[in-house]
């Protein structure tokens, strides 16, 4: 006897996936969807954006530091943290909301991070939410450099990092709760993930290839990706901006490729691609171009958003502007959570 | 303590023409907000290492706000006005410490979500004071010179695809010389219009042959301050309680003497490229980052009449921590990507040149050095048009200045 439809809903639920991926590192229009930066992104344009519903203008209001932005997306709320200290959200986290409504083991909710400071991104300090109920954290550089044992010679290109503060890097530090990860999580020997990561060419990479592993052992649910590559801009090589551009795409289609071949998460699974936010405009005075993103100019305030996978519309393209803070509000309306505390609002295009 | 508290006595650790200049417009400072006095204290405490042109616009800018009545200051200060401070930043050092007060006070702005309400401000002041007193034009008109992709042997693709808009491509220049055609011509400016600071060449690897009567910067020639500064990094960070924000404030601080330079040197053109190190972000390890950067901000403050840059190779990327210890002395240079990173601070350059006052009349050049690519804008020149004319690169100079 096959079971009521109220049963197969739930388990429908149960099965939905949404994959964020983040791109800490604002990347302007100019060198991504406007006409003269369209050949930066060929993934993105020709192979996911048909696919997707692309929302045109989705606007920052709120502080624009990678980490206290992406602490804003992951809450709904414009989060007012130092961007350069290792805290958490002051709101309860999109992870949170996640496991305590819909009563989610730690493992269904995941962060794949890139650097120091990201490690609290997981979950908030917040009275009723809070400790233990988060998602948890990876930071693939942590766990290479836990790997290496301090050796890292062979890997630099790999632990390359802080390039929103250039003049500031220090060092990376893993131990055994990394290597512990690795070894009964990932499920990967020291030995393995050494041979691997040294066929790759950026952290990013790296990141890419730790999710595409968890989503193999975990199969989590909800799993956040935040990418960092782009931000060498800081560094001002506009050269390596571009590379970081082009790597990201690529990357991306990559991750997509991954969710149509792997079992739990083909044709059940929602993916939202976004740049935290921009970066200055050439024309503003204050600022260097792309280098920054300090003004708090339109072009630095302003990026993208597409949306694509189970329930969402393809090749739909909204101008109207929209929030960062309204992503969580969103998730919560497609996933079944109510994140209460959360300042924007669900996008209703996407429901 | 706010700024109709100010003395003369709390300017006594200023240094001297600096502390006269503001101690002479005390008066008026004490009648403008918090939020405004100490960005221009941040201008006026370096005032004896400003260049004559930074000189020139901060005793405008005092001589314009000393002749505004108090129901102009009213006006003119109220989108300053309304921007809340927070009592601590209120009691913080601003007199002493203004530049510190300042990146407290941008913190402070994003964090309470004030960073628009100041930047419109900030605009509106900006378009009234220069409208109030307009600045003088320059006494030639200016002209920009870039040379770009040093050591590119073979490039395909299309260059200076932002700048072809405004000026004229040519692909048959004669490349025979070029370095030297366009130094000289910088040089035969500086001799006819020997203007204080006024003629640059700022070279991004090891510096050509050039007249003494031209500003030069050069990335090669403070590889040593370059290595002091690294140094002195790489020994904060380890530092216990450091942090991005502690190291920014400690680099503010640093004088060239910390870094080695010479005591006997020119004390503004030193204090200029200490700051292009500290504050500059990738100037100290990216030479084409450095070349950019150097171009913006002397564009910026010392607002030559001709500005002649070259792009030199930079190394390749590695780890940040490798780039900053700066270990590794076999450097491996990234030839392309330094071309790309010029062709975009060519870009930079010209749209910081057309800011300054004269605009109409400048001209600009691009050069691909050592092959037949250039492009050159002037007010005589067709915009988005392609010249195919077999030229030397004075005959391009000639036409661009016109």
């Amino acid at each position: 006897m096959s079971a009521s439809p109220f049963v197969r809903g739930a388990a429908a639920a149960r099965k939905r996936k949404v994959i964020v991926i983040t791109f800490g590192g604002g990347a302007r229009d100019q060198e991504t969807f406007a006409p003269e930066g369209q050949e930066n992104i060929p993934h993105l344009l020709q192979e996911l954006a048909p696919r997707s519903s692309f929302f045109t203008q989705v606007v920052n209001e709120g502080i624009l530091g990678h980490y206290v932005a992406t602490a804003s997306l992951a809450t709904g709320v414009y989060e007012t943290i130092n961007n350069f200290s290792s805290l958490p959200p002051e709101h309860p986290t999109v992870f949170e909301y996640f496991r305590k409504d819909l009563k989610r083991p730690s493992s269904d909710a995941w962060v794949v991070a890139p650097s120091n400071g990201f490690n609290r991104i997981g979950e908030s300090e917040y009275r009723s939410f809070g400790p233990g109920m988060g998602a948890r954290v990876v930071l693939p550089k942590h766990l290479l450099t836990a790997a290496m044992s301090g050796s890292t010679t062979d890997y630099e290109h790999l632990l390359r990092d802080n390039y929103e503060t250039p003049l500031y890097a220090p060092q990376l530090a893993g131990n055994e709760f990394e290597l512990q990860q690795l070894e009964t999580i990932l499920k990967l020997s020291v030995d393995d993930f050494k041979a691997h990561a040294s066929t790759l060419s950026s952290p990013d990479e790296l990141s890419m290839y730790v999710a595409r592993q968890l989503m193999r052992q975990e199969a989590p649910s909800l799993l956040w990706i935040t990418m960092h590559d782009i931000d060498v801009a800081h560094a001002g090589a506009y050269s390596l901006y571009i590379e970081g551009i082009r790597r990201t795409d690529r990357l991306c289609a990559e991750l997509w490729k991954t969710v149509q071949s792997e079992p739990e998460y083909a044709g059940n699974t929602t993916l939202f691609i976004l740049p935290d936010f921009g970066r200055d405009s050439d024309e503003d005075s204050g600022g260097n171009g792309f280098q920054h993103h300090r003004t708090g100019d339109p072009a630095s305030r302003t990026t993208w958003m597409m949306a694509l996978g189970a329930g969402v519309r393809e090749g739909v393209v909204y101008d109207h502007p929209m929030q960062s803070t309204d992503l969580v509000p969103t998730l919560g309306a497609m996933m079944g959570f109510s994140p209460s505390l959360a300042q924007g609002r669900p996008i209703q295009d996407l429901l | 303590m706010l700024p109709r508290d100010l003395k003369a006595e709390q300017f006594a650790g200023y240094p001297p023409e600096a502390r006269r200049l503001v101690v002479a417009n005390l008066a008026t400072l004490q009648q403008l907000p918090l939020s405004f006095v100490p960005s221009l204290l941040r201008e006026a405490i370096d005032y004896d290492y400003k260049f004559p042109a930074e000189r020139l616009v901060i005793s405008r800018e005092l001589a314009t706000l000393s002749s505004l009545s108090a129901a102009q200051i009213n006006d003119w200060f109220q989108g300053f006005s309304q921007v809340s401070i927070s009592s601590k930043l209120e009691q913080s050092d601003w007199v002493g410490q203004p530049a510190v007060f300042v990146e407290q006070l941008s913190a402070y702005l994003w964090s309470t979500h004030q960073l628009d309400a100041f930047r419109k401000a900030a605009t509106e002041y900006g378009d009234r004071s220069r409208s109030a007193v307009p600045p003088s034009p320059p006494p030639l008109p200016r002209l920009g010179i870039a040379i770009i992709g040093q050591g590119v042997v073979t490039y395909d693709a299309p260059l200076f695809r932002n700048l072809r808009a405004h000026g004229t491509y040519f692909d048959r220049i004669k490349p025979d010389g070029g370095v030297e055609i366009l130094l000289k011509a910088a040089a035969v400016r500086a001799k006819a219009h020997p203007v204080p600071y006024g003629h640059w060449y700022i070279e991004g690897g090891q510096e050509a042959d050039h007249s003494p009567s031209l500003t030069c910067v050069s990335y090669r020639a403070l590889e040593p301050v370059r290595a002091a500064l690294l140094r002195n990094m790489q020994s904060e960070i380890n530092r216990p309680g450091m942090g991005p924000e502690e190291l920014r404030t400690h680099l503010a601080q640093l004088m060239p003497a910390d870094l080695g330079m010479d005591k006997a040197g020119d004390a503004v053109l030193n204090r200029f490229q200490v700051r292009l190190l500290t504050e500059g972000s990738g100037t100290q390890i990216f030479s084409t980052t450095f070349a950019q950067w150097t171009a913006r901000e002397a564009l910026r403050r010392a607002q030559p009449l001709t500005l002649l840059v070259r792009f030199g190779p930079r190394q390749r990327q590695r780890s940040m921590n490798e780039l900053l210890s700066n270990s590794n002395t076999n450097l491996d240079f990234d030839l392309s990507g330094s071309l790309l990173d010029a062709e975009m601070g060519a870009y930079y350059n010209w749209i910081n040149q057309q800011r300054l006052p004269g605009s109409e009349q400048s001209s600009f050049i691009v050069w691909f050095e050592g092959h037949g690519k250039a492009l050159a804008i002037g007010p005589s020149l067709a915009k988005g048009t392609a010249s195919n004319s077999v030229a030397d690169l004075n005959e391009v100079l000639s036409w661009a200045i016109g």
